[in-house]
């Protein structure tokens, strides 16, 4: 299937799910949708005859830099060969999205990384901690206002 | 006395251990000497690849990427610069993919060197580490004949290559490989199956293929439980689609599908199929100029690209976002040794301690790549 094909099978499903779609040659296709959905679609997507989508080969963190933070999964099927792009916006002052760790396991490490360097909190994840960094670190390094902290046990930081 | 249980005890393996491979830690929660858990804790190697690659312009990025997969330097290299060259649209010359292949091939060859090599240095084999190692030493004189670099190369850049092939590299690349086919069955002979790794290996660490397409495992990883899928052949890129060659997957020849013993030989099998690939490229090297379409300022329009590759140890993929500057706005290095570590608790419950070191081992993690 294309990306328009499984938009539009999403859109069935979810008729008021997708934000937005954009599909264009010097990018990926990808689809935004609602984030308090992105579970319901993530097993809708896994389980749908058609789609199948059962291999989740990322997610990445995102800040925007205007307010808002995101989370991009990219999705694809071993068995239909195709792929897809999907992405939630959160606002910066509450980054909350449900987790989809019980559909694809890979997530958990993956959400656990949006944790840990983006500060997005996954509803429903079983381990929410930091995996990366020190468990006493401050702040999420990859958000775009980041200011590293002065000293780390008494170790300098900045250097 | 089977549901006889005892106190239950916590085990703490690495960060200093040499069967982890580099800084891993391990905690094992332990039933006597059976494993009831395994909960590893990564990032002593974490570098801020992201974070740096957000500060730089995208050509001075690549000497980064070699640092990510550092036995993997060739292959990263090549996944970033394709994911660039999307991003700007621009075509490189059919020599320059060429060379990337046969660079990327030989990577791979050397790197499984050294998984085979340290694999049987865990269960106890030393002298096949030393055969491993003498042949990986003629890739990486390969590797400085054409570069000056012996394992950080920043030898692709986007659009081309940093230097073209020497003059004798050819005839020095099938002196090695005809000197290297025997020597890979000796190493058959002397490891593979032997009887004693074979019953330390096999029947241990099984590993679904279900389990190991949900938990997102690539690579010799996945395809050690009998999935056939390799990114190469699956979804073709560079110019991989021109060669003939062959996907291996485990068979459970030694015991059950999925176990030590399947992803160790997957890996063995896999040289194999690198040679075939580096034998028909260096036939068909196409002449050109490997400089011609490097650009002079890396400036991609507003966009992002999503590029998947085959590195040694699986898929290795970048997520690279423009915003039309010189610098990338966000770079995420999708790294296969961070999924395939994530499964360690699923194959390691109910074996003995003393199996850890062959299933971790098993895996093929290098610590680079998982906490980049």
């Amino acid at each position: 299937m294309n990306a328009n094909e499984i938009h539009d099978r999403i859109k069935d499903r979810f008729p008021d799910g997708i934000v937005e779609f954009k599909i264009d040659a010097t990018v990926d296709p990808f689809i935004v949708v609602r984030p308090e959905l992105i579970r319901d679609i993530a097993v809708f997507l896994s389980s749908d005859p058609e789609l199948k989508f059962d291999y989740l080969m990322s997610i990445s963190g995102m800040d925007y830099n205007d307010g808002n933070l995101g989370v991009v999964y990219h999705i694809s099927s071993m068995e239909k060969r195709h792929r897809i792009t999907l992405k939630v916006k959160l606002p910066k002052t509450d980054a909350q999205v449900p987790s989809v760790e019980s559909i694809w396991k890979t997530a958990n490490w993956h959400e656990r990384e949006s944790f840990d360097l983006f500060g997005i909190v996954f509803q429903g994840h079983p381990d929410m901690r930091r995996i990366l960094l020190p468990d006493d670190w401050e702040g999420n390094p990859l958000r775009k206002d980041y200011k590293a902290q002065e000293y780390y046990h008494g170790m300098k930081v900045p250097y | 006395m089977a549901e006889l249980r005892t106190e239950e005890m916590v085990l703490n393996m690495g960060p200093q251990h040499p069967s982890t491979h580099g800084v891993l830690r391990v905690e094992l929660v332990v039933d006597g000497e059976v494993v009831v858990d395994a909960i590893p804790h990564i990032g002593y190697l974490h570098r801020c690849f992201e974070k740096h690659a957000e500060a730089l312009n995208y050509q001075q990025i690549v000497p980064y990427c070699d640092r990510m997969d550092y036995l993997g330097s060739m292959n990263n290299d090549h996944a970033y610069v394709l994911g660039v060259e999307k991003l700007l649209n621009i075509q490189v010359p059919e020599r320059v993919e060429y060379i990337r292949v046969i660079m990327a091939e030989f990577q791979r060859i050397a790197s499984h060197l050294v998984s085979i090599g340290t694999y049987g240095l865990d269960i106890g084999a030393f002298t096949p580490f030393l055969f491993c190692f003498r042949d990986r030493e003629m890739i990486l004189d390969l590797f400085e004949m054409t570069c000056g670099a012996r394992l950080l190369y920043n030898y692709m850049w986007p659009g081309g290559l940093s230097h073209d092939l020497p003059a004798g590299f050819v005839e020095k690349a099938r002196a090695f490989i005809k000197h290297f086919r025997p020597a890979m069955k000796e190493l058959n002979d002397l490891l593979s199956y032997n009887e004693i790794f074979v019953k330390r290996t096999a029947n241990v660490g099984v590993l679904p293929a279900d389990i190991a397409i949900n938990y997102g495992a690539s690579g010799p990883t996945l395809r050690g439980s009998g999935v056939k899928w390799d990114l190469r052949k699956c979804e073709p890129y560079s110019v991989y689609n021109k060669f003939d060659w062959d996907i291996v997957v485990g068979t459970g020849e030694m015991g059950t599908l999925g176990d030590c013993w399947d992803r160790y030989m997957v890996k063995v099998w896999e040289i194999e199929q690198s040679l075939r690939i580096i034998e028909q490229a260096l036939d068909t090297l196409p002449e050109g100029d490997v400089q011609a379409a490097i650009p002079k300022r890396v400036r991609p329009p507003v966009g992002e690209v999503y590029v998947r590759s085959e590195s040694p140890r699986g898929e290795l993929a970048y997520y690279i976002v423009s915003d039309g500057s010189q610098k990338p706005y966000r770079v995420k290095g999708r790294a296969p040794s961070f999924s395939n570590l994530s499964l360690l608790p699923e194959i390691s419950r109910g074996y003995l301690i003393a199996d850890m070191i062959a299933i971790i081992g098993s895996v093929d993690i290098t610590l680079g790549d998982v906490d980049r």
